[in-house]
């Protein structure tokens, strides 16, 4: 359990004039950092701040799968791991997956599965690894807005970004983006992620307590904050790209273009390889 | 999980079907299948249900025993669901630890109940602090023919709603479960462009996406989870939490009442 003692029950989490514990307003989102290309080992990684919470994701792939028996002839796998590091939370949490931890990984995966376009890697698995290693509320949207990221980075195609966001209740008001004390002391929370372009939502959960129409009202400040989060991930995005041909730039006007050498097929090598050879 | 086969022909049939407004059983869009509840169905837990949702049929005990609180709830009683997807229910559940569809399952059933606040814990303490009373909910699915979330979930609401706090166990009287809530999950899946309500194994099979909304008896929302790997737009979750509504009412009288 989180150390939340130091909030009493009666708490006001939103004051009179809307106002809430760490200033923002009803609709306002928790100040957002996105880095891309972040680890050099991964095919594709981000780093993401967001308020209090940091989170790293990395993607490896498309690659073989893993077990075998678990390949699909016709598409890739989209599978991802969220992992909470143990000193990201006030409570030392213990190493490895838990039952929440089972359930986030297998709702991200999920979401992405309809975005990346699987049936151009038959048997192959895209790995996403999200890590949490400051946790402050909200980290499964955090996980997924840099997850999405990194898959771009990766290069992995995709019908779009995802981008993702949570609304809930607090002190019987409809609010955007809860931080842990809101989270903990707060009356519901639905976290919620679409694909832009298309507005589809492809990861939708929710606890607590609203009606209907709360939920549309919840909804509504999600969806336009996802829009938000979506122009900071192709910013992130933009940026990791200008760098990446600034350094080709630089590589280029370095070394002289090298000669194209005529290629020949050593006389010991046979014509045709077999086509799985194992190159890594 | 063994791959599950499901010949080209059914999906297509299903997904014609779905398009000119039938399905395969015949049922409605809205329409669940009929459900059977048999409570006090195990002797030795401290309440059971057996439940009969179609052709799916799912075992609920609820275990109630002496325990420590939680430290920042010293004074309430203790919630806990699990779910075994044994092999005997389907050709596709294997041995083995859970999987993460039965941890999935068992945690939306949890949420449900814990978050309409069902049972009101407060009444399950014995020393604050030291002792309360701790709720195991074990779900053991026997016959598995698609949505296992809904049965399940009503099976550990009829459970609940039978058993009783074994008090004679620490010399004091037997007292029935303080249930304050009826949160019924309503499940629909999303078939081409339709979504229908409860949806069999086939249709379970070739759904594009999943999502639960479980409503209390004010038809307020209490918890979702969207499922599989296809999306919903905003209008057809707005129409999945009005079924939910309506066809909650209906089977939240079948769980009272029986």
């Amino acid at each position: 359990m989180e150390d939340i003692e130091h909030i009493p029950k009666e708490l006001q989490l939103i004051d009179k004039k809307g106002i809430r514990l760490d200033g923002r307003r009803f609709n306002e989102l928790r100040p957002i950092k996105i880095e891309a290309g972040v680890l050099k080992k991964a095919d594709g990684s981000a780093y993401l701040e967001w308020g209090n919470n940091k989170v790293l994701a990395a993607v490896y792939g498309p690659r073989e799968a893993h077990p075998r028996h678990l390949q699909d002839p016709a598409k890739a796998l989209v599978q991802c791991r969220y992992n909470m590091a143990p000193f990201s939370v006030t409570e030392r949490k213990r190493p490895g997956p838990d039952r929440r931890s089972v359930e986030i990984s297998k709702v991200i995966s999920e979401a992405f599965a309809s975005v990346v376009f699987v049936e151009q890697f038959p048997r192959t698995s895209v790995d996403i690894y999200i890590e949490v290693l400051q946790a402050d509320a909200g980290t499964r949207c955090a996980g997924l807005t840099a997850a999405s990221v990194a898959l771009a980075d990766a290069g992995i195609p995709m019908r779009d970004l995802v981008s993702s966001c949570a609304s809930g209740k607090i002190g019987g008001v409809v609010a955007l983006d809860l931080n842990k004390d809101e989270d903990n002391f707060g009356e519901a929370d639905c976290p919620m992620a679409i694909v832009p372009r298309t507005g589809e939502i492809v990861l939708l959960q929710m606890d607590g307590h609203l009606t209907a129409h709360e939920f549309d009202q919840a909804m509504e400040l999600s969806i336009n904050a996802a829009k938000q989060i979506y122009e900071l991930q192709r910013d992130a995005l933009r940026r990791r790209y200008a760098a990446v041909a600034e350094a080709a730039e630089q590589e280029a006007l370095r070394e002289p273009p090298p000669q194209e050498a005529p290629r020949e097929t050593p006389p010991d090598m046979p014509e045709d390889l077999p086509p799985e050879v194992d190159d890594l | 999980m063994t791959a599950e086969v499901i010949s080209e022909l059914m999906r297509e049939h299903i997904a014609r079907l779905a398009a000119s407004g039938k399905r395969s059983d015949g049922r409605g869009f809205d329409e669940p299948r009929k459900l059977v509840v048999q409570k006090n169905y195990i002797k030795n837990a401290e309440g059971s249900a057996r439940v009969q949702l179609g052709n799916t049929d799912v075992l609920v005990g609820v275990k109630i025993d002496v325990g420590e609180p939680y430290p920042d709830t010293p004074n309430q009683g203790v919630l806990s669901t699990s779910a075994e997807l044994i092999p005997l229910a389907s050709p596709t559940f294997e041995s083995g630890p859970p999987s993460p569809t039965a941890i999935e399952l068992a945690r939306v059933v949890d949420r449900g109940i814990r978050e309409s606040k069902t049972v009101n814990t407060e009444k399950l303490c014995i020393t604050p602090k030291e002792k309360v009373w701790i709720m195991f909910i074990d779900i053991h699915a026997l016959d598995y023919d698609g949505n296992l979330f809904d049965a399940a979930s009503y099976g550990a609401l009829s459970a609940l709603s039978c058993a009783k706090v074994p008090a004679s166990k620490i010399g004091k009287e037997d007292y029935p479960l303080p249930l304050e809530h009826w949160p019924i999950s309503v499940t629909s899946a999303k078939i081409g462009g339709n979504v229908v309500v409860d949806p069999n194994l086939d249709e379970e099979r070739i759904a594009d996406a999943r999502i639960t909304v479980t409503t209390d008896e004010n038809g307020d929302i209490r918890a979702m989870q969207k499922g599989l790997k296809g999306s919903f737009n905003l209008d057809e979750i707005r129409a999945a939490i009005r079924t939910s509504q309506k066809v909650g009412k209906g089977l939240r009288g079948i769980i009272q009442r029986d």
